[in-house]
């Protein structure tokens, strides 16, 4: 049986009058995907992002949400979506409790007292449910706009940035909370954020756009595990280990050495055989780092285009 | 759409800026009458100084009822300024404040946000328009009691029973109320053209001043256009002080200024519905 799409976009565009923010962009969202939307300043990312919450109507192209035309069928579809689009603001002389009230009146979802302090109590913000927003700092901003969007217990969430402004702390709780929404509820998160790491410990697929268009979209394992890798070995002694290297096929992939750093590019298949080849020829291995992530494929990624 | 005219207006009166209008109302309407008190018998005699050698005026002319004219008549270029301070920030505050992305994303049309706010708008005006007649006539009728109303035009002097007044009054404030909405449909339509409050209040304010001179200026050309501008049929209230009342002349002021509110209206909902949210 085939995944349900939750989105598809298909040859979207954006023009504002000489600028082309969005160009022939295609993606698509499956059912259960925490999904990684990313992409360098200006890329296209907030603009396909309001294209999507019907915020900005599109120059060309067509998005289909839950197998729905968003043109045709948007009330249906907002009803199943909850968005923070950017910066998270609200109505700033109403307390967090009265913003949710309203938005929830809106939305036509369960506004009772408990529902509401059940979700501001889920991002932390229970205690402070009288205070008026303008009072509030930006991260729990943020964190008002992760409740208001759970509030109606939508199917599909859209997060813009929503660690902005968080402390590490608060970063990882939205993390944990991201997991939960799609381990435990089953939900599907379409997840824009400037912090990649952010978005390899959380996504299974993910897309990079540039310029307006797509670069690459696919699994998250299976898109940083097509290239090579850099991985840093911290041995006891880095000229025997140099030395016993030239006898073999991992010169080629040696970068660089530093004191006891041996820091190689290789297949990340390799990376084991090399340890146990480092062990095998008494070489003491206190540490393996794979220094190649998320960051530097983006890096790559984009810098095509650049 | 009752809930959302509700939550917007509860979000007009939760603002400190809704209740400045009412609160210069509550100030101006009883400085006038403290005023009248000591001075509105000298102002009677020079309104009736040509007819005095003529007639005897018997009774009590300075009442509540001629106060709560001359306040109808002073206020009329000052409420719609205290009207496009909400008007004005209906849309464009939604804007400023960057809560269009989370209002526009609820599962509502656009056209019922739209209509519920400018609702909102109305009520608010209404309410605004009622807060000065319950004021003027309120306090006039306690200083000053109820008593003839003597209403002076070019065309000469009429003088209304006491039992025949009231119910003008109450006709001019509900025409006041129809053609103070044309004042906030006019701030509402450029509220939605901009993302702060402030170009709607000054726009709206600068067309109704600009109106009002074109229609003051005794000049041919000006005479010519006079007909086609908005603020020449808002002054139609003055029509239920005639004798008899002129209800051709009123019933076509109220289809035109009520062509107005629609047209406004329509041009607001149009460019909303297209408008792309970037705030």
């Amino acid at each position: 049986m085939p995944e349900e799409k939750i989105i598809e976009v298909k040859n979207l565009s954006k023009e504002f009058k000489e600028l082309k923010a969005v160009n022939q962009l295609n993606l698509t969202v499956f059912r259960g995907d925490v999904f990684g939307f990313l992409g360098p300043n200006g890329a296209g990312k907030s603009t396909t992002i309001r294209m999507l919450l019907s915020l900005i109507n599109p120059s060309e192209g067509d998005i289909r949400i839950f197998e729905k035309s968003l043109k045709k069928e948007r009330i249906s579809i907002l009803k199943r979506i909850g968005a923070i689009v950017e910066k998270p603001d609200f109505y700033g002389y109403l307390s967090a409790f009265k913003n949710l009230e309203i938005l929830g009146k809106i939305s036509g979802a369960d506004v009772s007292r408990k529902r509401i302090m059940d979700v501001l109590e889920l991002v932390g913000l229970d205690k402070r449910s009288g205070s008026k927003v303008k009072t509030f700092s930006h991260g729990m901003k943020q964190r008002l706009g992760l409740a208001q969007s759970l509030l109606h217990d939508p199917d599909l969430i859209i997060l813009d940035e929503p660690t902005t402004g968080l402390d590490p702390q608060g970063m990882k709780e939205i993390r944990d909370l991201i997991l939960h929404l799609s381990r435990d509820r089953q939900k599907t998160l379409f997840l824009s954020s400037h912090i990649l790491h952010e978005v390899e410990l959380v996504a299974n697929r993910m897309i990079i756009i540039n310029q307006g268009t797509t670069m690459v979209e696919g699994k998250v394992s299976e898109l940083l595990n097509t290239s090579k890798m850099k991985v840093t070995f911290e041995v006891d002694d880095s000229d025997k280990a140099k030395s016993i290297l030239s006898e073999t096929g991992y010169t080629n992939d040696l970068e660089s050495v530093i004191n006891n750093t041996l820091i190689f590019n290789m297949d990340s298949e390799k990376i084991a055989s090399l340890n146990k080849y480092f062990v095998e020829n008494n070489i003491n291995v206190s540490a393996v780092i794979p220094t190649r992530s998320l960051e530097e494929y983006f890096l790559k990624i984009t810098e095509k285009v650049s | 759409m009752i809930t959302l005219i509700n939550i917007e207006l509860y979000k007009i009166f939760k603002k400190w800026r809704t209740y400045i209008g009412f609160l210069v109302i509550a100030v101006i309407v009883p400085v006038i009458n403290f005023a009248m008190l000591a001075e509105g018998e000298k102002s009677l005699d020079f309104m009736t100084r040509n007819l005095q050698q003529s007639f005897v005026f018997v009774g009590n002319l300075l009442n509540g009822y001629l106060v709560s004219y001359f306040i109808l008549i002073s206020l009329a270029v000052h409420i719609p300024f205290l009207i496009t301070l909400v008007a004005g920030d209906l849309l464009a505050g939604e804007a400023t404040a960057g809560t269009y992305r989370i209002l526009i994303t609820r599962p509502v049309s656009r056209m019922n946000i739209i209509s519920s706010k400018f609702i909102a708008g109305f009520i608010y005006t209404a309410f605004l328009v009622l807060w000065l007649a319950i004021m003027s006539l309120g306090i006039g009728m306690i200083i000053f009691g109820v008593g003839e109303l003597i209403v002076v035009k070019s065309s000469g002097i009429i003088i209304f029973a006491r039992n025949d007044v009231f119910w003008r009054f109450l006709g001019a404030y509900g025409f006041a109320i129809l053609s103070m909405t044309v004042v906030t449909a006019l701030a509402f339509l450029f509220s939605s053209l901009v993302e702060n409050a402030i170009g709607p209040i000054i726009s709206t304010m600068a067309i109704i001043i600009v109106f009002l001179i074109v229609s003051a200026l005794q000049i041919n050309f000006f005479r010519k256009i006079e007909p086609y501008l908005f603020t020449t049929y808002m002054s139609s209230w003055r029509l239920f002080f005639d004798d008899p009342v002129d209800y051709a002349a009123l019933y076509k002021s109220i289809a035109i200024l009520a062509g107005h509110i629609a047209l406004f209206f329509g041009a607001t909902v149009l460019i909303f519905k297209r408008k792309d949210i970037l705030t």
